[in-house]
């Protein structure tokens, strides 16, 4: 329904400034806290005008969170969580609705559910999986042989630990299928026809036709990628693989420290940059990539 | 150039039979139509010769070699889908040139062939266009490059036109036939439309409820139709069909309250009992008075043009009758419909097959010496 008079304009314009105003809010506070000196920051009342410190700021909070690492960790998990995820999901998807099997039904079900199961609900046997990988094979060789066999083999700081168990999920592979379906039967076909096979259509015509939804994928799992806190807590313990959410942790002022919450701010300012420069560079496909279909 | 031999085939989807024993041989450079009303199993032969689907059983051979376990590219097939199935990524040149891309084929050699081929269908000036940006019967035109830039044995075509507006339909029909007479490679169209079916064919398969109802050219299957469903779905307008008891005392086939007089030794042959009769609109005769022919009120007409189709009324039995624009009647008029008995066609009920006999006027004749007409 769409009505145009001054009232309802009025009422229009009055919800989106409202809505803005909540989403905006919070960014205000940093980008003015940010830029304030510690008494400033800590005034009462709150000032939202920005002032000139912010780069001291954001210096502080460089160095004293040693975010430079943190930031190339985080980068590279993020990539890593993206690129693996986009690969994976483009690849089960493509089994799943590409190939007749008799068990696909079953195995696509068994992939759904698990996005009822995010990681933070399987947090715990996660860990231990990624902690122990050996265990499963461990426990095989002692039951047949009764040996018992001493393997030390496991995930727990290393890229591949931060990474793996967020690659595994099943939001991609269904936002791939849905796409893969759009399609029409006759474009496999057709290709058949022409002889390619089936990796050869993979490449030649699905990576293409689903640019948009890779890019809206990539979107989605780079933010998620680098927003992740409880995993990296639990699968990194050398500050060598610290990632940007641990040490924003760490700046923030401890109970009995000083208020510094200017330099906590900046360095959050920091931390927000880059998937805020992803989502501004890929926003227009990300839309087009969920909402539409380019025939 | 192949000849395609389809021998006992049979398809069924789980326990749901499609196709029940097809046996075809189409001659090489033939140009073969299949047609059928929708769900009659046209396409999946068609698809099955292809080798998008499985054949169940039976066997089908291109060119004398069994291709039922071989790849579509193995068996110098190509094909032009419904829905012209182009690559919406790539331009029209990248459409054309794929399968020859796939092959390996240079680089030089395949813009050469793509260019060649372009030409052929007239879209040479349209090489560097995505699909998207081109018509309806562009795209018709990109689809059919694709499938001759490969230079096949065979070509297949699933109801390619059905998509096209009626003009560009008409253009494209001839297009079609046109590159046939050109590449002369065996073609198999599949359509449901009967116009595309008559002008194209040199060959034509009815087919129906997964049999094959008649094989012939297109003129012998119009003038003889091997059973009512043929009789029925060839011709437009179709065809009066109507039941009629034959009468051996009166010699005459009695339907809808009308008498036909026919020959005793024909109506004995026929023996007792109620066939089908069937004859064509177009065949039929108005006659302006009620002399020689069935008196029938006129229900409504329908102008074409060239002429007119005159729906009539018998008794609660409809019946057409085509005329020239000369021949003027209004609904409630009252006129003569004349069949002459050459062309009528005659049906056993129970099989539904044609029953083969003589009807030509110098053999039968009525009462008085005359040609045998009808009387009311």
């Amino acid at each position: 329904m769409i009505q145009r008079t001054p009232f309802a304009n009025a009422l229009t314009y009055g919800v989106m400034i409202f809505g803005f105003l909540l989403l905006i809010g919070p960014f205000i506070v940093i980008v003015s806290g940010a830029s304030q000196t510690i008494q400033q920051v800590n005034a009462i009342p709150f000032s939202f005008l920005p002032q000139d410190r912010l780069l001291e700021n954001m210096g502080v909070a460089w160095a004293r969170a040693n975010l430079g690492t943190a930031m190339l960790n985080s980068f590279v998990m993020a990539s890593l969580v993206t690129a693996g995820k986009v690969a994976l999901s483009a690849l089960t998807a493509f089994a799943i609705v590409f190939f007749r099997t008799p068990l696909k039904g079953f195995f696509f079900w068994m992939v759904f559910i698990t996005l009822m199961l995010p990681l933070e609900v399987r947090v715990v046997p996660t860990y231990a999986v990624a902690a122990d990988l050996f265990q499963p094979v461990r426990l095989l060789i002692s039951a047949v042989t009764g040996f018992e066999v001493s393997v030390d083999w496991n995930l727990l700081n290393s890229y591949a630990g931060l990474t793996l168990p967020l690659i595994a999920t099943a939001t991609g592979t269904f936002l791939y299928r849905q796409f893969y379906l759009t399609l029409p039967d006759e474009l496999a076909e057709a290709a058949r026809m022409d002889g390619s096979g089936a990796i050869r259509f993979f490449i030649d015509m699905l990576l293409p036709l689903s640019r948009t939804n890779m890019l809206a994928l990539t979107t989605i799992m780079f933010v998620y990628g680098w927003n992740q806190y409880l995993w990296p807590l639990l699968m990194v313990t050398d500050p060598q693989y610290k990632t940007t959410m641990m040490s924003l942790a760490a700046l923030l002022p401890a109970e009995d420290g000083t208020p510094d919450w200017n330099v906590t701010l900046a360095g959050s300012l920091i931390i927000m940059l880059p998937p805020l420069i992803v989502v501004a560079v890929l926003q227009r496909w990300f839309v087009r990539g969920l909402v539409a279909t380019e025939k | 150039m192949a000849d395609i031999e389809i021998r006992a085939v049979r398809k069924s989807y789980g326990k749901n039979p499609i196709l029940h024993g097809i046996d075809l041989a189409f001659a090489s450079g033939e140009f073969v139509v299949i047609l059928g009303p929708s769900g009659c199993g046209k396409s999946t032969l068609l698809r099955m010769i292809a080798g998008l689907e499985e054949i169940t059983g039976g066997e089908i051979a291109i060119n004398r070699r069994v291709v039922n376990r071989l790849e579509p590219r193995e068996r110098g097939c190509a094909m032009v889908f419904q829905n012209y199935a182009l690559y919406p990524h790539m331009t029209v040149a990248g459409n054309i040139g794929y399968a020859l891309k796939v092959a390996g084929v240079p680089k030089a050699e395949r813009l050469r062939r793509i260019e060649e081929t372009a030409k052929i269908v007239g879209l040479f000036d349209y090489l560097d266009r995505k699909p998207a940006a081109l018509s309806g019967g562009q795209r018709q035109r990109v689809a059919m490059a694709r499938a001759i830039i490969r230079e096949p044995s065979v070509f297949l075509f699933d109801e390619p036109l059905s998509n096209l507006d009626a003009k560009l339909r008409v253009t494209m029909r001839a297009e079609i036939r046109k590159l046939h007479q050109r590449l002369s490679a065996t073609s198999v169209f599949v359509t449901h439309d009967q116009v595309e079916a008559m002008t194209l064919a040199d060959k034509l398969v009815v087919m129906n409820k997964g049999v094959v109802e008649q094989v012939g050219q297109p003129l012998d299957i119009y003038h003889r139709p091997a059973s009512i469903f043929v009789a029925s779905f060839i011709g437009a307008p179709a065809m009066n069909l109507f039941d009629a008891d034959i009468d051996l005392d009166g010699a005459c086939l009695a339907f809808a309250g009308a008498k036909l007089l026919i020959d005793r030794a024909l109506a004995a042959q026929l023996g007792a009992g109620t066939v089908t009769v069937g004859i064509r609109p177009e065949q039929c005769i108005v006659a302006p008075d009620a002399k020689g022919g069935v008196a029938m009120k006129v229900d409504f007409v329908e102008e074409l043009g060239s002429g007119r189709v005159i729906h009539l009324e018998l008794n609660g039995h409809p019946f057409a009758a085509c005329v020239d624009e000369q021949t003027r009647v209004r609904p409630g008029d009252w006129i003569s419909l004349v069949m002459p008995l050459a062309q009528l066609h005659v049906f056993d009920q129970k099989t539904g097959r044609r029953i083969e006999v003589d009807l030509d006027p110098r053999a039968v004749r009525g009462p008085a010496g005359q040609p045998a007409l009808v009387t009311v």
